[in-house]
């Protein structure tokens, strides 16, 4: 295309009516690409037995079942490690949305020495590879605090990050000085103003800061892998993980019951992304391009 | 108020966020690089053993002698080579088409992002559905399909893995570059359209250069990724297989570290890595960014 759309004899207007049919086939052929996975994930969880064959990844409604989602209950009790997940996750949001706030609200609007050098440390520790912190963390947390398989042993590592500190800094950097200096002659406490002022303005940022972080603790399987042995306690990705690691091997076609908590395991986080998408699109950016 | 309490409330609101860090991230990092001058095991509780100070020595048995960790650094070098170029062109090429008026953006843009917010655990699940020896992959590919399977291929493994990493963080790199298109003045293009540029002149005069900042931080992003790699090769491809072909290092380090309960020379393997991992990203950072 590159070559003929520089011919002569071809008008501006013929090229970029092409260049738009060729950027919209490319758009097409892509959304197939990423969304055919997540149709074929469902798909082969409805089938008792999935079919690999091409007609299998079209079966007709009589063929589909909830047999696989049992199946895998059966191996992965599904509730207690939704429960998990749920603990797990909820516990990080609650201590990010806590933490992150106070620290995103000293460095945006509190003034104090040290301010800036403590923001560029913050900047810093995006830079620090977790691969680094892993065996120490491993050490520190499950054998010299004795952590493991516990829940708090899970959350403290993730207890609050720097992308929701951000976020935070720059939505209250937004709101107008004189509101909280109004307050202020008014003698009321930092601590006041930060939960009767700036909270109520801030729920966007809150949304998008818990929108974020749901989705680390959610999906995690190396941290919590590393720290539960007990199936009891195992958050469903890691759960799931092991039931994989451990039937591969012996079982001919375990893709049902593994595709089943697959969808389990995905229709959370799907699922709020796409009610709240307006909220992830503007952080992830905003958040990018900041570093 | 005086200044005095609003300066009180800074250090007050900051000392959780600060308190976190010294214990998750500063204290760790020290505690990494002082663990890989020593032999240290893990013990059983209550035991007592000698943990020896030994230098360099883990450093020089794991860059003069270990095969395994050169297997591993060689692995990764083909997992970047793949997805570093293909992420950075396709979310090139992705982000321009949607930036255009185009119908049906916001459901483009949500397909593309689907992946990214997809628990790696579940993408693993119907990508080794798609991919195992019967799958549809080679079902559809026929003859073509490669022996022995994509996943038990010395060869393909790794550029498997490499497709999954790239198709699962794809849409967050093309919502950086959505962002960056923003930024670019419609001037710029308004004067080469009057200098009688065509669509293709215009992309590689005006978007390319004007996207590089975006492209510093998707190629540096990409390879910080892209050096962490765990869970596609200890789930997908069976724990680093065939013969260790995708074997990553951060896999390694926990096969040492936590298996092998070899603490000491497992960090010595993280500090290495982070090391090279910050060298190699500050050089693309200088390569991309002078002319």
């Amino acid at each position: 295309m590159a070559v003929k759309a520089r011919k002569p004899g071809f008008s501006p207007r013929l090229v970029r009516v092409l260049g738009q049919v060729l950027g919209f086939a490319a758009l097409c052929l892509g959304a197939f690409l990423f969304l055919f996975p997540f149709y074929y994930m469902v798909v082969g969880a409805l089938q008792e037995r999935p079919d690999p064959s091409i007609a299998g990844a079209f079966p007709g409604p009589d063929e589909l079942s909830l047999v696989n989602f049992q199946q895998i209950n059966e191996r992965v009790p599904l509730l207690q490690a939704l429960l998990n997940s749920l603990i797990y996750t909820g516990g990080v949001i609650l201590g990010t949305l806590t933490i992150g706030i106070l620290a995103g609200y000293a460095l945006s609007r509190l003034r104090w020495r040290g301010r800036e050098l403590v923001f560029n440390i913050v900047l810093l520790t995006l830079i620090v590879p977790f691969q680094l912190l892993m065996i120490p963390m491993y050490v520190m947390v499950v054998r010299t605090w004795g952590l493991g398989d516990t829940y708090l042993g899970m959350i403290l590592p993730f207890l609050v990050n720097s992308t929701a500190v951000f976020v935070f800094r720059q939505f209250f950097l937004q709101i107008p000085e004189e509101m909280l200096d109004a307050a202020r002659i008014d003698g009321a406490g930092e601590l006041r103003i930060l939960t009767q002022i700036v909270l109520p303005l801030s729920r966007p940022a809150i949304l998008t800061a818990g929108l974020i972080t749901f989705i680390g603790p959610w999906n995690e399987f190396l941290w919590p892998f590393l720290v539960t042995k007990q199936q009891e306690l195992q958050p469903l990705a890691v759960a799931l993980a092991n039931y994989i690691s451990t039937v591969a091997a012996s079982t001919a076609n375990p893709f049902g019951a593994i595709l089943a908590g697959a969808v389990v395991l995905a229709i959370p986080a799907v699922a709020l992304f796409v009610i709240f998408q307006r909220y992830f699109v503007q952080s992830e950016t905003s958040a990018g391009l900041k570093e | 108020m005086s200044a005095g309490t609003v300066r009180y409330a800074g250090y007050l609101f900051i000392l959780p966020y600060l308190t976190f860090l010294g214990l998750f991230i500063a204290y760790p990092l020290g505690f990494a690089v002082w663990m890989s001058f020593y032999d240290y095991f893990f013990a059983a509780p209550g035991a007592v053993v000698e943990r020896p100070f030994v230098g360099l020595e883990n450093y020089r048995a794991l860059i003069l002698e270990d095969g395994i960790f050169h297997t591993t650094l060689g692995n990764i070098a083909v997992f970047i080579a793949v997805n570093v170029p293909l992420t950075t062109v396709l979310a090139i090429v992705l982000a321009t088409a949607l930036n255009a008026r185009l119908p049906g953006r916001t459901f483009f843009r949500t397909s593309y992002y689907l992946p990214y917010v997809t628990a790696s655990v579940a993408i693993i699940a119907v990508w080794g559905y798609l991919f195992f020896s019967d799958g549809l992959v080679n079902r559809v590919l026929g003859d073509l399909a490669p022996e022995p399977s994509w996943l038990v291929n010395r060869t393909w493994a790794m550029i498997v893995v490499a497709l999954l990493v790239t198709w699962k963080n794809l849409g967050y790199y093309v919502l950086l570059y959505l962002a960056a298109l923003q930024n670019i003045p419609r001037q710029l293009y308004e004067a080469a359209e009057v200098d009688g540029a065509g669509v293709l002149a215009k992309f590689r005069h005006i978007t390319i250069p004007g996207l590089r900042p975006a492209t510093v931080l998707v190629v540096i992003l990409s390879t910080i990724i892209g050096a962490n790699l765990f869970t596609e090769p200890y789930l997908l491809t069976n724990g680093g297989g065939p013969e260790n072909q995708t074997l990553s290092p951060v896999l390694y380090m926990y096969q040492k570290g936590i298996e092998q309960a070899d603490a000491g020379y497992a960090a010595a393997i993280g500090v290495t890595l982070s090391i090279g991992v910050l060298t190699i990203a500050a050089v693309q950072r200088f390569a991309l960014e002078r002319d």
